[in-house]
């Protein structure tokens, strides 16, 4: 079943563009990465998903229902944690918490004492006194307290420190493990690739790639690195060239035995040929907006 | 249910410093009554000397030597002006404060429909409306009973009733507007009920701005009528009802179809 199935899904806020035809299907039990920079409309998908704005045209289906006609029965089923999370100041943490459950109607008192702690969320503080991480903190407690099916998270790991941000994708891989599917925005490829299984590159506010995260690293480019020349041999067509003193690196996409003949003409005294990083191939995305 | 209670919880500092300032203002007015009566005579004829002044906030046809007259003129305008105020801010800031303190997504992610998160908040602005206007009229009461005077009842009533509709008219009034701004204007909102306050002393002083007495919540509310005439306006209240009616029902119009800021 798809959990998330948008049709040409666009938004326009007046003129200017938020995002364009965007079809994407988030399957159950995918733990899917959303990748895009600043800007490239992974906030208005998800802001149009939730129903806080209205789409310019286009539908979108979350659990096999329209977004906007059942809004309120998808939400339940819902946790999302906005990328800049903000709550009622005058308000500790514990009433946040508390708040967010009784408009829920669900007593998620234990696991949300649970999540807490793993946390180190201290719950009697007033929630404007918190630094941005611990306001992602309460953020999670409230997405995820009530054991959704569906975690949609922005950009989550903003402001977190690295053990918490392990920690953070622990919790996250309990979840999907037990059955929910996770829907994650980020710019941090390497936190996509190493937790998501597929995944969905949004440029100017279009789709432009989605795929498992495998596939989307997988490309007949590679990135080979040459020790004891600093310069590309000659007749080769590469990018994203990188050269250090004794030593020189680029992408390769072509035929290997070019690149053996012409590497064998040169004193090298070590060479190594790898899998480009998600990175890069996401640079390229970008660059030219084309596959490698 | 929980958002009407989360909205008055959060607006209970502000509904208590509102209503203990009014409640305040008119136990000194009542207060300060015997020595006025005392002095009656030439206070009421430089009072009636003042021409269009004297008009304007009916004191041509109130007494300040009566308890009833000069509660209605002074705690009238403490009323009109405080209340109004309160009415007009509570209004003007229950929808748009989400947006403003962006705690917006926050609520509206939740598995809650925006007509009820809207009912929940309209109903907290009326209660806290209500609340204040109680809390009034029983400090009045108690004053009045202090100073051993006693108001005439069903004046006394229909004054109160008239002001408790003139501030629900404002509050949604600036319901309505909240809807529409997306980081909160307090100014907006005294503003509108400032305007509004002047236009019936405009109407009191000139005949041609009768037209303004339609308009303006203050026209059914104007105490000198209310008590000279013993009875309220029901074509201009029935006007107000319907303007208040209208200003709700944008509120929600709008609200609900909103894009929310993030």
């Amino acid at each position: 079943m798809n959990i998330i199935e948008t049709r040409r899904l666009t938004k326009f806020y007046g003129k200017s563009r938020g995002i364009t035809e965007l079809d994407l299907t988030v399957k159950e039990g995918d733990f899917f990465g959303f990748i895009g920079p600043n800007g490239a409309g992974k906030s208005t998908t998800i802001r149009t998903l939730l129903g806080l704005i209205y789409p310019t045209s286009g539908e979108a289906a979350i659990f096999g229902k329209d977004i906007n006609r059942n809004k309120t029965e998808i939400l339940s089923d819902i946790g999302y944690m906005p990328s800049e999370a903000t709550f009622y100041s005058g308000m500790k943490v514990k009433d946040v918490i508390s708040l967010s459950a009784k408009i829920r109607k669900k007593d998620c008192s234990a696991e949300a004492a649970k999540l807490c702690e793993r946390l180190t969320l201290d719950r009697e503080k007033r929630v404007e006194e918190l630094s941005l991480g611990n306001r992602k903190k309460v953020s999670i407690v409230c997405a995820l307290q009530h054991k959704p099916k569906l975690c949609i998270l922005d950009e989550p790991t903003s402001g977190l420190d690295p053990l918490m941000q392990r920690e953070f994708f622990d919790i996250l891989k309990e979840r999907h493990k037990d059955g929910a599917t996770i829907f994650l925005s980020s710019h941090v490829l390497s936190e996509i690739q190493k937790n998501c299984s597929r995944a969905a590159i949004i440029k100017e506010g279009r789709l432009i790639a989605l795929d498992s995260v495998e596939n989307l690293s997988k490309t007949s480019a590679k990135r080979v690195v040459l020790h004891g020349v600093n310069e590309v041999p000659e007749g080769l067509s590469v990018k994203s060239v990188e050269a250090a003193a004794d030593s020189v690196s680029f992408l390769f996409n072509g035929d290997i035995k070019e690149l053996l003949n012409a590497v064998n003409a040169l004193p090298i005294n070590d060479m190594t040929i790898t899998e480009p990083q998600l990175e890069e191939i996401f640079m390229h995305y970008y660059e030219k907006g084309g596959k490698i | 249910m929980t958002i009407y209670i989360k909205e008055l919880k959060q607006s209970f500092k502000s509904l208590c410093i509102w209503t203990a300032s009014i409640a305040f203002m008119m136990l000194v007015c009542i207060l300060l009554f015997p020595e006025m009566k005392n002095e009656m005579e030439s206070v009421t004829a430089v009072f009636a000397n003042m021409g269009g002044f004297t008009a304007a906030f009916g004191m041509d046809k109130l007494s300040f030597g009566e308890l009833m007259g000069f509660y209605g003129i002074e705690c009238g305008n403490i009323m009109g002006l405080g209340g109004g105020f309160f009415a007009a801010l509570a209004g003007i800031s229950v929808l748009a404060k989400e947006e403003k303190e962006r705690t917006a997504e926050f609520l509206l992610t939740h598995p809650v429909s925006r007509f009820s998160v809207i009912t929940g908040k309209l109903l907290s602005v009326l209660t806290q409306v209500v609340i204040l206007n109680l809390v009034a009229v029983s400090v009045s009461l108690i004053s009045a009973a202090a100073i051993g005077e006693s108001f005439e009842m069903k004046e006394f009533i229909l004054l109160h009733t008239a002001y408790l509709i003139m501030q629900t008219e404002i509050a949604c009034i600036c319901f309505g507007i909240s809807a529409f701004i997306k980081r909160g204007s307090i100014g907006t909102g005294l503003g509108l009920a400032l305007a509004l306050y002047f236009m019936n002393i405009v109407c009191n002083i000139s005949e041609q701005a009768e037209f303004l007495r339609y308009i303006t919540p203050y026209g059914y509310a104007e105490a000198s009528n209310i008590i000279s005439e013993g009875k309220l306006d029901m074509g201009l209240i029935a006007v107000g009802a319907v303007i208040s009616v209208v200003g709700a029902a944008i509120g929600y119009i709008r609200y609900i179809k909103k894009d929310i800021a993030a």
